[in-house]
């Protein structure tokens, strides 16, 4: 079994208008910058993007906005230092929105990995992100009904993976990364390191091979708060 | 009446007074902003334990210019650093922290606050461009939920009011309010007052308030140090 794959832009290379494609990363951190800039080369469009922002400068999801790729972001916090890429399609109308308390966000990704197909969250009772879905009350407290959210592809980054596809992450960058592994049918992680199968000790392994259908190695990723104090674009 | 602000406390004093109420071996999430200015007011001789929803346990101040990890940020997306024993877990676990009750406290900001608890701090009505992030996930779970807020807005409008006018972030969630002028208990769907500046009348203080200030024993001085 060896689920590494030569590059970044062979990774991607399937990835087909209107897809669904999980990113991981929380701002900066843990954002698989590499990957998506092989997917903005790609060119895919038409796609729904799930991750917990919606792009910051003119780098990664940003880019793919400017590109035109994206119909629909399901993310709880559209807003960073640089959001004009985001906020220009949103005001204009060219982009869906779909706000999602982080919590729940998290939450129905993992349910999606997990086949669990809606649960009940106290998150957003009484609010007006609890407007259209079921409630009910449990023990004289409302919650509110939310459904799993599953997608094609999902694109993350890891620090170590070995060529079964099982991973460790680096610090703060983990997030959303074990949960969206789960929820995709095909799972892509850039990883700094590929190591051989037992090179990780299988008592670190945060997230096993079977969630990771390819491992691309990314020995030098950048961050993206890196490349926006850089002034980077991406086009 | 007295000219409110010129005696009301700096968001430093608020954030202090809050300090205070966290007690040895806490876990506390602070909201991004304001509220994070809490943890420089740690009291000596307590250890709390700070929870960031991006999935830290027992994260520092921010490192010397020029030392950051952009994989070590907290959720305000600056960067900070660990203290010994700090762990890291997926944004699952972390939430589960919150939701779970596993938190002991959070301190949120806010828009206003209503006495029957609701709490509105995410949104201020329809224009531009929402966001959400963990703020109705964070009222939800940790024992305490306590809001550190100015006692009224730059117009001088009560933020403490009968039931909130904007879009609420959660209901009946808030158990304490430190303001620029009090400290006020929420209970029973009706605000308590504990503390309030010795320089404002009970009278004045209810004048800037939206919402009535029951007495329930006696209340003390709100005393703060210069900061």
């Amino acid at each position: 079994m060896d689920k590494t794959i030569g590059d970044v832009a062979a990774a991607v290379a399937d990835i087909p208008d209107g897809a669904s494609v999980m990113i991981g990363g929380f701002g900066g951190s843990g954002a698989p910058i590499e990957l998506i800039h092989a997917l903005i080369d790609r060119g895919p469009r038409d796609l729904t993007v799930i991750n917990n922002n919606a792009g910051n400068g003119r780098i990664g999801i940003a880019a793919m906005i400017d590109a035109g790729m994206v119909r629909k972001i399901i993310c709880s916090f559209p807003k960073s230092k640089d959001p004009r890429a985001f906020t220009e399609a949103y005001l204009a109308g060219r982009i869906e929105l779909e706000l999602v308390p982080q919590g729940t966000l998290a939450e129905r990704i993992r349910a999606g990995g997990a086949g669990i197909p809606a649960f009940y969250t106290p998150t957003s009772f009484g609010t007006e992100l609890a407007a259209g879905k079921p409630t009910a009350e449990f023990d004289g407290r409302g919650y509110v009904q939310e459904r799993w959210l599953k997608a094609d592809y999902a694109l993350v980054k890891a620090e170590i993976a070995d060529r079964h596809g099982n991973l460790v992450y680096r610090k703060a960058g983990r997030n959303f990364g074990p949960l969206m592994c789960m929820a995709a049918a095909t799972t892509i992680v850039q990883a700094t390191r590929i190591v051989e199968p037992g090179a990780i000790d299988p008592e670190h392994v945060v997230t096993p091979g079977l969630f990771v259908d390819r491992v691309v190695a990314v020995p030098h990723a950048r961050q993206e708060e890196d490349l926006n104090i850089e002034g980077a674009v991406y086009a | 009446m007295s000219d409110i602000a010129n005696i009301k406390l700096s968001n430093a004093q608020i954030a202090w007074r809050a300090a205070q109420d966290i007690e040895d071996g806490s876990y506390v999430n602070l909201g991004i902003g304001f509220p994070e200015m809490v943890a420089r007011y740690q009291v000596a001789g307590r250890k709390a334990i700070y929870h960031t929803e991006n999935g830290i346990l027992d994260f520092g101040p921010a490192p010397a210019p020029g030392q950051e990890d952009w994989d070590l940020i907290n959720a305000g997306k600056k960067a900070v650093t660990l203290n010994p024993g700090a762990a890291f877990f997926h944004h699952a676990d972390s939430f589960a922290m919150v939701r779970g009750g596993h938190l002991d406290v959070a301190i949120l900001g806010a828009f206003e606050v209503a006495e029957n608890g609701d709490l509105a701090n995410w949104s201020v009505g329809k224009s531009g461009v929402p966001a959400v992030g963990g703020a109705m996930d964070l009222v939800h779970g940790a024992k305490r939920v306590a809001v550190i807020t100015d006692h009224v807005t730059k117009t001088g409008a009560p933020k403490l009011v009968e039931r909130c006018s904007l879009p609420l972030t959660g209901v009946g969630c808030v158990t304490r309010v430190y303001t620029s002028l009090a400290v006020v208990d929420i209970e029973g769907g009706r605000f308590v007052l504990r503390e309030k500046l010795a320089a404002i009348s009970l009278g004045d203080l209810q004048a800037v308030t939206g919402a009535t200030l029951n007495l329930d024993g006696p209340v003390a001085d709100l005393i703060v140090p210069e900061l």
